[in-house]
């Protein structure tokens, strides 16, 4: 990597308290829901963020969006980090930073037209006088593929695909640098789902945008991610160019992962791993590697000992004791 | 498709029609479904939101969502008996012993304020009557250790709020076959789950049904479970089945070009990394279907004949057929 980062994470943590009561509220614990993460995003790139539920890929995003505080670490942008931003500087952070999320039906003002969904960042931000602000709703509508005058429309007025259009019409309009796509196809029919992908793929190409996709599905994944880290309860497990991630899978819940994944063909399934029993509560994560009390690999060590994250081949680290002997 | 039954069909229904009779018009959401079902199978109906899968499952369970929903034709013949002609006592009898269903989400099909052993007791009680409370929780915690659920005694007296999403949807599972039903309609019961713990209960479900027989209609929207799952599949477009056959055959040489469409824009774990195929425009209205083949103004080969009148059934292979006036039998 020549070139300086768009957005760097290092040692990210976030310790959620719990306690009992109200009034006379004690602390029992914390949940540790993101627990030392980090990884980078170059400008006009895509990161995949890969887990399942629980894992903290969603508590790191609200923390790249600047919605979390963090316990520990910090979050750069252009080299500039992005906590204590207040009044100007915080708005100038969200006009780069915007985001995109699962539910095209919540994430929408069901009572505001279209236009004025898209327009409400360009009017927060100055964008200009009512008909500067017009001209670029319109052509934000056909960037996304959708028609000028549909600005007038409600959302209950578009299907699922269009929404998401919309929603992100309404994220481009500030010219970010990245955007957080938080599951943006997963609520979308097969059909659609391409075609959401493809605009996508075909905005980032024109606008130089980066992305951070969080998902759980590894096949969008794999055609959208230039890089891809792979997240079990809070830690980074694996972390990888995607194509590398792809062709030489290190890390044995990441293995699990992928053969969990269920192709579309009667044969050729793989060596399947399954995982017994579910993710351990993060209120109590197991001691050493967090994965293995579920590992098929487990040893003695893994108990014991947290493995960190090592190099195994260039730009791919894998956490796990498995490679401990081979140096990079 | 046969007329007359095999011995081994335990599910056949002809020519389903269930349409919603609103102000507004008539949306005819289920519109001539027809297909069977054997013993010991796994029939796989894929399609997209609003194809009718779902309205056509319920519609054999004869649990029609209020609000003007009415089946008006067809027969459904579970061994050989036409559902559709049970009174509401008789049907209640039927559903849980013969016919059984596990819903898409394992949050809204458990009660909150009952444990998870009251709601099994439920579903055993009204098959054994007479039984002691001693026998029916006996029987309950047998349940819960068929469906893999640990320490079974300790979770009988949870509520489903003390479990994970994996294990709400095992405890549904559990309360759906408790009776031996003949036929098991999962409708997209995976969906809201993790992969890993989809794969858990997909492989605990072919286990159950490998010890009891029983055949499952499974509704997805998902190609990759209906590779792992089913034996044949059924696809369902804007309110029909446009194409049946085996697993095998549908993957390797789709015939409807719906159906190639379909599996063309699923994005693949191996192979270069291109531009995913798309289907441009929309399902057409189901409050005014064209007369033709309806997804002739989405596809790619279209020709006057399409617009003009829907396709018949063609034979394009062994158990395979298409609705489709561009495919040849074989």
């Amino acid at each position: 990597m020549s070139a300086a980062p768009l957005l760097r994470v290092e040692g990210l943590k976030k310790h959620f308290p719990f306690g009992k009561g109200i009034l006379f509220a004690r602390i029992l614990g914390h949940i540790k829901a993101v627990d030392d993460v980090s990884f980078e995003i170059e400008a006009g790139k895509t990161l995949g963020l890969v887990g399942e539920s629980g894992c903290g890929k969603t508590t790191t995003s609200r923390m790249i969006l600047n919605l979390e505080e963090p316990t520990e670490g910090r979050i750069l942008l252009d080299d500039e980090p992005i906590h204590d931003l207040q009044g100007a500087a915080l708005r100038a952070y969200r006009a780069k930073v915007q985001a995109v999320f699962q539910d095209p039906w919540s994430s929408l003002n069901p009572r505001m037209k279209v236009g004025r969904i898209i327009a409400e960042s360009l009017i927060v931000n100055g964008w200009g006088d009512a008909a500067k602000v017009a001209a670029r709703v319109r052509e934000l509508l056909l960037q996304v593929g959708l028609r000028p005058e549909q600005a007038e429309q409600y959302p209950h007025e578009f299907s699922g695909g269009q929404r998401q259009r919309v929603a992100l019409a309404a994220a481009l309009a500030s010219r970010p640098r990245l955007i957080v796509l938080d599951e943006p196809v997963s609520a979308l029919d097969v059909s659609i789902r391409a075609q959401m992908m493809n605009l996508l793929k075909d905005i980032q190409a024109q606008d130089n945008v980066a992305y951070l996709l969080v998902a759980h599905d590894l096949a969008t994944v794999r055609h959208m991610a230039d890089h891809t880290v792979v997240m079990y309860l809070g830690k980074v497990v694996e972390k990888a160019p995607t194509a590398a991630l792809f062709a030489d899978v290190r890390h044995p819940y990441t293995k699990a992962l992928f053969s969990a994944v269920l192709v579309a063909s009667p044969v050729g399934q793989q060596e399947e791993i399954e995982l017994r029993g579910e993710v351990p509560s993060p209120l109590n994560p197991p001691s050493g590697c967090r994965f293995h009390t579920r590992c098929p690999y487990v040893m003695p060590r893994c108990s014991q000992q947290e493995p960190a994250l090592r190099e195994v081949s260039p730009g791919h680290t894998v956490a796990c004791h498995l490679f401990d002997a081979t140096s990079p | 498709m046969s007329d007359t039954p095999s011995g081994d069909t335990v599910l056949e229904v002809r020519d389903l029609h269930t349409h919603f009779f609103l102000r507004r018009g008539v949306v005819k959401a289920v519109d001539g479904v027809s297909f069977s079902l054997k013993r010991g199978e796994v029939l796989g109906l894929v399609g997209e939101s609003g194809c009718g899968k779902s309205l056509t499952a319920l519609s054999l369970m004869r649990l029609l969502p209020k609000g003007g929903a009415r089946t008006i034709k067809g027969e459904v013949l579970l061994g050989g008996e036409n559902l559709l002609e049970r009174t509401p006592a008789e049907m209640r009898a039927i559903r849980g012993r013969r016919l059984s269903m596990v819903l898409q989400d394992p949050q809204t099909s458990l009660n909150p304020v009952f444990t998870v052993g009251d709601q099994l007791r439920e579903a055993i009680e009204r098959r054994r009557k007479g039984a002691s409370l001693a026998e029916i929780m006996k029987e309950a915690v047998a349940a819960l250790r068929r469906v893999e659920i640990a320490a079974p005694e300790q979770r009988i007296g949870q509520y489903p709020h003390q479990m994970s999403g994996g294990m709400k949807q095992r405890v549904v599972g559990a309360i759906a076959i408790s009776g031996e039903p003949e036929v098991l309609i999962a409708d997209e019961p995976t969906t809201a789950l993790d992969v890993t713990i989809q794969l858990q209960y997909l492989k605990l479900l072919k286990r159950l049904q490998a010890e009891n027989g029983m055949a499952i209609l499974f509704i997805t929207h998902d190609f990759g479970v209906v590779g792992r799952m089913c034996d044949r599949v059924a696809v369902m477009y804007a309110g029909r089945i446009v194409e049946c056959g085996p697993v095998k055959q549908i993957f390797e040489a789709p015939s409807h070009p719906y159906t190639r469409a379909l599996i063309a824009s699923v994005p693949k774990m191996t192979g270069t990394v291109g531009r995913l195929t798309t289907i441009e425009g929309q399902p057409p209205s189901l409050m005014d279907l064209p007369k033709g083949c309806r997804f002739a103004s989405r596809c790619g080969l279209v020709e006057q004949r399409c617009l003009d009148a829907y396709p018949a059934t063609v034979q394009v292979g062994e158990a395979h057929t298409a609705d489709c006036w561009k495919v040849s039998p074989s």
